[in-house]
């Protein structure tokens, strides 16, 4: 089972691969977007590793929902309001369980990914976050370990695709041969999960 | 890349802290990051509040004062700001008149200001909102985020706000600022890409000797590059990319606008060919502005925007304003 220190674990593993490479993801950003993503995530999990220090907050929804929250309020542009939503609708989709089973999460991240789908208005192809998302949902019946291979998978699988969605759109065809900077993100958060599961043990 | 600042992290606060000094009849909360006009909330007027990335000064923050915005919100460079910000913006100058949120057409600034509006609703103000998408660089097609808010804003903003200033209510004005978007086209082009102080190098790679085509305001490549032209031949193919999409029917307002780096020297000889082109062409001009107004941090180049005025349109933009970048008839 997975109490709130595995969250507040998943967060902090986000905040720190995020710093990792937020140099990457502001070059991906570069090539077809604004040059801004690492930087922006990075303020954005900071102030949520800070805020959970803070507020110590004890069961997995509230862990998220306080994330989903900080994200809003500090990254601002669209990720912001997508990560926002994307924790925030998981940690409601959790209730205030003590813990939950890898199987609620599944479900409870399906939920905060549809979310995410009709904030954005993106589907499955159009070169987003989502790209790495609902691959990794699907693939998390299997374990941490196969969510975060079909995530990786998933933003790889970018590079060919035509944004559809988001800034990198505006440059139509040019936009293809670059991997999405979002999806890349998305990964990263996945990937954590199976950090923060190897690190309780 | 050599930049006038000290951290790349504080550079919006510093810049804020500045504008601060500089305009008495501002009130720059540099914390929360919001710019409200002194003497706000006017009794009886409408209040418009934009705000998006900083790094196009002097957009939004310098368009804010007696007969245009009564708020702006900062957000990072070429980041949306946060809802929070919108939120205290709408709280500092609503009247009880109500808000028109003033939002250019980017993911980020659409969906930050949609969850704005959602919580000022839900603290009794009452709020509309004209979206900006002027840029026919880009295909409005289910296949892309839609078009760019770009030039227009300025307009939209300007005489929006002057029907505010005037006491005309809620409904009126969001349907002016709408009006004023539709009647406006956009096309940019960039001689040399912008660098953002977070990043500190070019954002994208644009050799001597060549020009991006059809770029929008955030160091974003353009549609399409080619060899460098001349000023007359950019101007030829700006207005034209603009009239083809909107064939005016009535005088027109014309922006020429730098993105930052282009000399007014070379921006004054530009609009002197976008003149000859709409004369070619057959458009009538109401009237005309030259200047680096939404710019691109450091980019070098220009856009043209035209906006079709009818007389009532042509009345507002020519009331008085009194901003730290737009000032006349006060």
């Amino acid at each position: 089972m997975l109490d709130a220190d595995f969250f507040r674990r998943w967060m902090a593993t986000t905040a720190a691969s995020v710093e990792r490479e937020a140099e990457r993801l502001t070059a991906l950003d570069s090539a077809i977007g604004d040059a801004d993503h690492g930087s922006n995530l990075q303020r954005g999990f900071t102030a949520v590793r800070a805020a959970l220090e803070k507020e110590a907050p004890d069961t997995p929804g509230a862990v998220l929902v306080l994330a989903g929250r900080q994200l809003i309020s500090t990254v601002g542009g669209a990720s912001g309001p997508l990560y926002g939503t994307l924790l925030r609708r998981t940690g409601k989709a959790l209730g205030d369980e003590a813990e939950v089973s890898e199987e609620e999460l599944a479900e409870a991240l399906r939920a905060g990914v549809d979310g995410v789908m009709a904030l954005g208005g993106a589907a499955p192809g159009d070169k987003t976050m989502i790209d790495a998302l609902v691959p990794a949902v699907d693939a998390l019946g299997e374990g941490f370990a196969a969510a975060r291979a079909a995530a990786e998978e998933g933003a790889m699988a970018t590079v060919p695709l035509q944004a559809r969605k988001g800034r990198a759109s505006y440059l139509g065809e040019r936009s293809i041969g670059h991997q999405d900077p979002g999806a890349t993100s998305s990964a990263l958060l996945i990937a954590s999960l199976q950090e923060a599961a190897e690190g309780g043990r | 890349m050599k930049m006038l600042f000290n951290v790349p992290e504080t550079v919006v606060a510093d810049a804020l802290r500045g504008m601060a000094a500089a305009y008495p009849d501002l009130t720059v909360d540099v914390e929360n990051r919001v710019i409200v006009r002194r003497d706000a909330p006017v009794a009886g007027q409408v209040a418009l509040v934009s705000g998006g990335g900083s790094g196009h000064e002097p957009l939004h923050g310098g368009f804010v004062g007696p007969g245009m915005l009564a708020a702006a919100c900062p957000g990072e460079v070429f980041t949306s700001p946060v809802p929070d910000q919108m939120v205290r913006a709408a709280a500092a100058v609503d009247s009880g008149a109500g808000v028109l949120f003033v939002v250019k057409n980017y993911t980020g600034d659409v969906l930050n200001f949609d969850m704005a509006a959602e919580l000022a609703e839900d603290e009794g103000i009452q709020v509309a909102k004209v979206l900006v998408n002027d840029d026919v660089a880009v295909t409005d097609s289910l296949y892309t985020a839609g078009r760019r808010g770009t030039g227009a804003t300025l307009f939209v903003e300007k005489i929006a706000g002057a029907a505010a200033a005037e006491g005309q209510p809620l409904e009126r004005v969001e349907s002016i600022g709408r009006q004023v978007n539709e009647n406006s086209r956009s096309f940019g082009v960039a001689l040399s890409a912008c660098t953002t102080p977070a990043k500190g190098s070019p954002t994208f790679d644009l050799p001597d000797g060549e020009l991006e085509l059809g770029i929008g305001i955030h160091g974003e490549p353009g549609r399409e590059r080619r060899p460098m032209m001349t000023s007359g031949e950019i101007a030829d193919f700006a207005v034209n990319a603009v009239l083809e999409d909107m064939p005016p029917r009535s005088p027109v307002l014309v922006l020429v606008n730098g993105m930052g780096a282009t000399p007014l020297l070379e921006l004054y000889g530009f609009n002197a060919e976008v003149q000859r082109v709409l004369r070619e062409r057959g458009v009538a001009v109401a009237r005309t502005l030259v200047g680096n107004y939404v710019t691109s941090l450091d980019m070098a180049g220009a856009s043209v925007t035209l906006c079709q005025v009818d007389e009532e349109l042509l009345r507002l933009w020519d009331a008085p304003v009194s901003t730290p970048a737009l000032r006349w008839g006060m």
